[in-house]
């Protein structure tokens, strides 16, 4: 420790832009991946509000346009019209990549778990706070790579990569000739690095540098689920970091790993891309599930019910996260047995989600609670996970899948669960941390009208899509029969709903840093037991220089 | 603050260890995720999966009462200039050993050299199909202008009456796709 205090003194935090382009301080790099987020998620919503758009009436209307305006191919000509289909296509793919890697990820792993895995549990920084700089400034080249792709030949007579966020081979091998789909591959590795060093520096944190007397059964869950998800990290990126790598030595060095002719299989890039994807999906909702337990304890006044089994359900998810990743692929022939197989095994992924559902539900049960912002979008999330985990339940029947499969009922699953359940959890943890992290409250007024305004808009764009979807109107399409015409239009409303819910979100920011509120040490009262409680809003820099005893 | 315990390692080196420890995890993933290629093949091989077809010596195994029919098709690579005319439907008992012949035609006044890669429908039925005599095995040339003559001994394991999964099938597809080599 007194080498510490010493190094304390040897060096000075830096000011201005040096603060944050150099920052090894927990806090600042979790500020900035929070606007980082905020930024990236803005970007890929437009994208989807382009589809939406598109997608507001049947025929091709918005896309041979825009590919005139951005690529200048003639207006209304052959080519625009190409160029348009595929833009359409290149949109999804980028909204996808964007939304996973740019915007859920860096938000609850690299902003709310840099800023609090520290505080809960009693720990200075990170443990690696130069990695951490790093982990943080790896993420905008990758973005920007990203962004660029999209002004690259994908295929010929096409900008970008079209290919959805799952690059499958042919398609983003022999498919997309162009440098475009390079790119992708090359940004997707950067943002992969990324996520690994900072899985790394969080499962150091965790195990080494709790404080005194925290044992791992006594610390907080939001530390536990971001352990579990760190893990995940680590054992699933670098599958799929090789998998983009076989691609890239397919499309530009003549290997043949996904190439029939040399002897390859498309089908092999599929497992090891679900390998990682399967576990990616549980990495972007588990840090999710911690934020809501605490959101839901605080504001029950009650300890969490069952944390024992909470953390236990988390670990069990994390596990079996990584034995179902074939209910993906039950259309790619595999045998009866094995569709039998995982179809059993994703199913025994809801026993624990149930444990967690249900332990929220006990953790309310008999509470004294007050709705205040946070609890409002933690309950929000808890009702919109459940509606896309029962729609995950009957899509884990390899039967039902078979007529299901890529269709918009999928689209409607996956974004119950993600574009809702976790970016609920994600404006949960912003209004429930924001006093905390920036010292001053926010109207609570606006952030009750942001969550009602957002729930009724996020539910009119998907909950149609159930419909749509039962009704056999397939995904990653421009176009559609007359016979979806209707719930495609109510979804699009749904999105200009959801616009103006962003608006009043931007606005609650804004309003928030005009009037700067106090919000002392504890806005929540008594039921905030965790660490970062006990600190001043803002926390100083350099926090913990005694470190706390836990009994 | 100065009773540090000076036995146990300094809280840098623990952190280092396990950063050590960690890294090697990622790039035991990364080396598994590329050992994944050979073992797939393998996989592949052994059961069947995904319509292998397995080869076999030339060994009696017995003929069983089922009959099963064996459809033959074949496509071509757009690249490659070569035409093929697959075999006729051929049904027989189960466990018979049976010889087929595929027929290319070079169109080309050039030399073409071409490898056929495999599988059959329904995939389950791979690990029954045996082949022990196929122009698959190695590459193919044809002179400019030939007309080749390919033949497939196969025989169809009599164990595939046991399997509850291809109790309803009459019928297996074995499939060529002829790629430029």
């Amino acid at each position: 420790m007194a080498t510490a205090t010493a190094d304390h003194d040897a060096h000075a935090n830096p000011t201005g832009w040096k603060r944050y382009v150099y920052s090894t301080n927990h806090k600042d790099i979790g500020t900035m991946y929070l606007i980082f987020a905020i930024v990236a998620g803005i970007i890929g919503g437009a994208l989807s509000g382009f589809m939406r758009w598109e997608l507001a009436e049947p025929g091709i209307q918005i896309f041979p346009g825009l590919a005139s305006m951005v690529y200048g191919h003639e207006w209304q000509s052959a080519a625009a019209i190409d160029a348009g289909k595929h833009m359409y296509n290149v949109f999804t793919t980028a909204h996808g990549l964007i939304m996973v890697f740019f915007v859920v990820m860096p938000a609850l792993i690299g902003g709310y778990s840099n800023w609090f895995v520290p505080l809960m549990i009693g720990a200075p920084d990170m443990a690696f706070p130069r990695m951490n700089n790093i982990s943080f400034w790896l993420l905008p080249p990758a973005f920007i790579l990203l962004l660029m792709s999209m002004f690259f030949e994908g295929p010929p007579g096409g900008m970008g990569t079209g290919g959805g966020w799952t690059v499958y081979p042919p398609l983003s091998t022999t498919g997309q000739p162009g440098p475009a789909m390079d790119f992708a591959i090359l940004s997707l590795h950067i943002a992969g690095a990324s996520s690994i060093l900072g899985a790394i520096n969080f499962i150091t944190t965790i195990f080494n540098m709790r404080a005194p007397g925290m044992t791992l059964h006594k610390m907080p869950l939001f530390p536990w689920a971001i352990l579990v998800t760190a893990f995940l990290l680590l054992l699933s990126l670098p599958v799929l970091a090789g998998a983009i790598t076989m691609l890239l030595t397919d499309r530009n060095f003549g290997t043949t790993f996904f190439t029939p002719d040399g002897g390859g299989d498309p089908i092999l890039f599929q497992h090891l891309f679900w390998f990682f994807g399967h576990p990616e999906v549980y990495i972007m909702i588990l840090p999710g599930f911690g934020v809501v337990s605490h959101i839901v304890a605080t504001f029950s006044k009650k300890p969490v019910f069952g944390y024992l089994a909470m953390v236990y359900a988390m670990v069990a998810i994390g596990f079996v996260g990584f034995i179902v990743w074939a209910h993906h692929m039950y259309t790619t022939g595999i045998s009866l047995d094995t569709q039998r197989y995982f179809v059993f095994a994703t199913m025994v992924i809801a026993v624990p989600t149930g444990v967690k559902i249900f332990s929220w539900i006990a953790t309310m049960w008999g509470g004294s609670l007050s709705f205040r912002p946070p609890m409002q979008w933690a309950i929000g999330f808890i009702f919109l996970f459940t509606v896309g985990g029962v729609t995950g339940v009957v899509l884990a029947n390899a039967g039902a899948d078979r007529s299901l499969h890529d269709t918009y009922y999928v689209v409607a699953h996956f974004h119950y669960v993600l574009s809702l359940g976790a970016v609920f959890s994600i404006f949960a943890a912003w209004y429930y941390w924001y006093p905390k992290m920036f010292g001053h409250m926010y109207s609570e007024t606006l952030a009750t009208v942001h969550f009602w305004v957002m729930f009724v808009g996020v539910n009119l764009i998907f909950f149609p899509q159930h419909f749509l979807g039962l009704n056999g109107m397939p995904r990653r399409y421009i176009d559609y029969p007359e016979a979806f015409a209707w719930w495609n239009q109510v979804s699009s409303w749904g999105y200009a709903v959801t616009l103006v819910a962003v608006l009043v979100f931007l606005y609650t920011i804004v309003d928030a840093i005009m009037k700067k509120r106090p919000a002392g040490d504890n806005p929540w009262g008594e039921g905030a037991t965790t660490l970062e409680w006990t600190l001043p809003s803002p926390p100083p820099f350099h926090q913990f220089e005694t470190l706390p005893k836990i009994k | 603050m100065a009773n540090v315990n000076l036995t146990a390692p300094a809280p840098d080196a623990r952190n280092k260890k396990l950063a050590i420890i960690l890294l090697c995890v990622v790039a035991g993933m990364v080396g598994l995720a590329y050992a994944a290629v050979p073992i797939y093949q393998i996989f592949c091989q052994v059961t069947g999966y995904g319509g292998t077809t397995q080869r076999a010596e030339d060994v009696a195994v017995g003929i069983i009462d089922r009959e099963m029919g064996v459809r033959f098709t074949a496509s071509v690579d757009a690249a490659l200039p070569i035409e093929v005319k697959p075999a006729a439907m051929s049904v027989d008992k189960i466990g018979s050993k049976v010889t087929v012949v595929y027929v290319a035609t070079n169109l080309s006044d050039k030399p073409v050299g071409t490898t056929a890669g495999f599988n059959v429908a329904p995939a389950v039925a791979g690990s029954y199909f045996n082949k022990i005599e196929c122009f698959c095995f190695t590459e193919q040339t044809l002179a400019p202008g030939e007309v080749k003559e390919m033949p497939v001994v196969y025989y169809v394991d009599p164990e595939l009456d046991l399997d509850k999964e291809l109790d309803t099938i009459k019928e297996i597809t074995l499939f060529y796709a002829f790629y430029a080599s």
